[in-house]
């Protein structure tokens, strides 16, 4: 056994209510992961819809035996977002801080940071454990080598990887979903809901190269870091993060535990990631300080 | 926060353009070293520590300032690198540092307590409790406003905080939110927050095919034109892609932000300085550009009608388009 812990980040896309207790129930039975994020982080336009799902999921995930941690908006903006991360702040659960608007409010208290937090250096990193951060999961550009660098600078702290899913390239104040179908944000009919995987988004020569979701444009390609668990630990790296998708999550989840406890090894964990139903194919350009989109197989 | 009159900010990309920025009539300029510490981190741009002493000098003796960009994110395992950029900024006499990154703005705040501190644009602080956790952990007196929000919700963040802000008014528009944008590194391994670039040049390639000019970043077809249409720059955001059975610039069309006719509404949403982007520009450009927003804010300070401004300003808008970005709100 490797002891490195799975993650499962929060949904970025507009799953309904029922989708999103569906696809907990499973993880919450069926799933090896450690622990699981929950909340609304791309758009607050659709936190009215999966609020109320929120209770029942945790609840159920807990009585699992997972330990929830409750994310928060990446880009807040409106009253009642600003409001919806103060709440979520004064949770006694650990909660993911996606933006520094929640630093003031969770100050003292543990808190894990999240990939849309600038942590690029130990001195940053440093900063943040003082004032509560118990776990870091760095930004996606960042490359194994130089996450490694920060989090055997900073013991105090676990240092996650975001290992599986589309990577997260951007946010707007825009949101690119209304915008293609002819809508404005601010009545956007919640066209998001079509792609609860996030829309390609091709180039001219049909290049397949990134996706939206909303006010979110994130990668194309799927993410796909299949490490070594030595090579992890060594370095000090000790969870790694699985975006959710519609594909089989369980099993992306059996994959990765199969992989950190050295029941499979790299080449095979990610054969068999790619045989499952995904919306692009596998990349891990970033782990290696190359282009995010490039693949290992032809660095 | 303030109802004094408006800052004009200008671009210095190099000691040449700083002396026609001041001489234009900048309030003030800002500028980086030449190294990956600053957001404009091009070939033959920048200063060095004796450029930026001499620069400072030169503004300061026109009654100008001088801000210093240390808006990338410090490198790990190499933060003295930001931290020295710092020391020198202060030891050349810069009115204020301008940064994004934690480490670096714990440093100025402890040792250079003399020298003000502004938020870049990169540490995209857009709520109130954002820019508290700066303004009590850090001291910072600016926040240099994302250029994502409306200018009612400029407004209304001025309401709630007790410090500056800056917002920019022509040049180029990131329509993503600024310091958490990797579009350009998974495109090229190159971004702003690392290597304080996008799109960069060298990644750029041009290739004429029998369906017309094809413009590339590293590789991926950003943008297509027919035989004699103008060319233009592969920027990432400003490309043309195919979604949901649709052929269009999905991000934004190909413009650059002027936002001089909203001078005088962003002086009412209470903002103390306006900016001007465009460090990489050339001497003839800065002295155009800083003249006709020194006489259009001066023409707005002096209460001066929309039809006063817009002639002004008319040079600026001819030809290039243009748009006034999110501070519209339906730009969303």
């Amino acid at each position: 056994m490797s002891g490195i812990a799975l993650t499962l980040g929060p949904v970025f896309f507009h799953w309904s209510p029922d989708l999103l207790s569906d696809f907990y129930r499973r993880i919450a039975d069926e799933a090896p992961i450690d622990r699981v994020h929950v909340g609304e982080v791309v758009c607050g336009k659709r936190m009215p819809f999966s609020d109320p799902a929120w209770p029942e999921i945790i609840e159920r995930l807990e009585r699992a035996g997972k330990e929830v941690v409750l994310s928060t908006l990446a880009a807040p903006a409106t009253v009642r977002e600003r409001k919806s991360i103060e709440d979520l702040c004064a949770d006694e659960r650990l909660i993911e801080i996606n933006d520094v608007t929640a630093l003031t409010s969770r100050s003292g208290k543990p808190f894990v940071t999240g990939p849309f937090l600038n942590v690029y250096n130990e001195a940053s990193a440093q900063f943040l454990i003082q004032r509560g951060a118990r776990t870091i999961c760095p930004p996606v550009e960042l490359s194994l080598a130089a996450i490694g660098e920060m989090a055997r600078a900073c013991p105090e702290a676990e240092f996650e990887m975001f290992a599986f899913g589309r990577l997260p390239l951007a946010l707007s104040g825009r949101c690119y979903h209304a915008r293609i179908h002819g809508l404005h944000k601010d009545s956007c009919q919640f066209t998001c809901e079509r792609d609860p995987d996030g829309l390609a988004v091709d180039t001219l020569d049909d290049q397949q190269f990134l996706a939206i979701n909303g006010v979110q444009t994130l990668s194309n390609q799927l993410q796909a870091f299949c490490p070594e668990p030595a090579d992890l630990t060594s370095r000090g790296v000790q969870r790694i993060r699985l975006s959710p998708h519609t594909c089989d999550m369980v099993e992306v989840a059996k994959t990765y535990r199969a992989l950190v406890d050295r029941k499979e090894d790299s080449d095979g964990a990610r054969f068999i990631l790619s045989c499952l139903d995904l919306p692009g194919t596998l990349v891990d350009g970033y782990v290696y300080a190359k282009p995010g989109w490039q693949a290992k197989a032809s660095i | 926060m303030t109802s004094g009159r408006m800052e004009l900010v200008c671009p210095a990309g190099t000691p040449a353009t700083l002396r026609a920025a001041v001489q234009a009539g900048a309030d003030a300029v800002y500028c980086g070293f030449r190294d990956e510490t600053n957001a404009r981190n091009f070939p033959g741009l920048n200063f060095s520590g004796e450029e930026l002493a001499e620069g400072v000098r030169f503004a300061h003796g026109h009654g100008s300032k001088v801000l210093v960009a240390i808006n990338t994110f410090a490198r790990v395992n190499n933060v003295d690198l930001w931290k020295k950029a710092a020391d020198t900024a202060a030891e050349c006499g810069a009115n204020a540092i301008i940064a994004a990154d934690i480490a670096v703005l714990d440093h100025v705040a402890k040792n250079h307590k003399q020298v003000r501190l502004h938020l870049s644009v990169q540490a995209a602080a857009a709520t109130p409790e954002a820019i508290g956790f700066y303004v009590h952990s850090f001291g910072v007196r600016r926040v240099v406003l994302p250029r994502v929000l409306s200018v009612q919700e400029i407004a209304a963040l001025n309401r709630a905080i007790a410090v500056e802000t800056e917002a920019f008014v022509f040049g180029g528009l990131c329509v993503m939110i600024e310091g958490r944008c990797y579009l350009s590194s998974y495109a090229t391994g190159k971004s702003p927050n690392l290597n304080g670039v996008c799109s960069p040049p060298e990644m750029v390639s041009y290739d004429d095919e029998s369906n017309g000019t094809a413009a590339r970043l590293s590789g991926f077809t950003i943008d297509r034109y027919e035989p004699g249409e103008p060319v233009g720059y592969p920027t990432l955001c400003k490309g043309k892609f195919k979604a949901g059975g649709k052929t269009s610039y999905l991000f934004e069309d190909p413009v650059s932000l002027n936002a001089g006719g909203m001078i005088a509404g962003l002086k009412a949403a209470g903002v103390t300085a306006l900016k001007i982007e465009g460090r990489q520009r050339g001497k003839g450009y800065v002295t155009e550009v800083v003249r006709a927003f020194r006489k259009a804010i001066d023409a707005v300070e002096q209460g001066g009608d929309a039809s006063e401004i817009d002639r002004i300003l008319a040079r600026q808008s001819e030809g290039a388009r243009q748009t006034t970005g999110a501070y519209k709100k339906k730009w969303r």
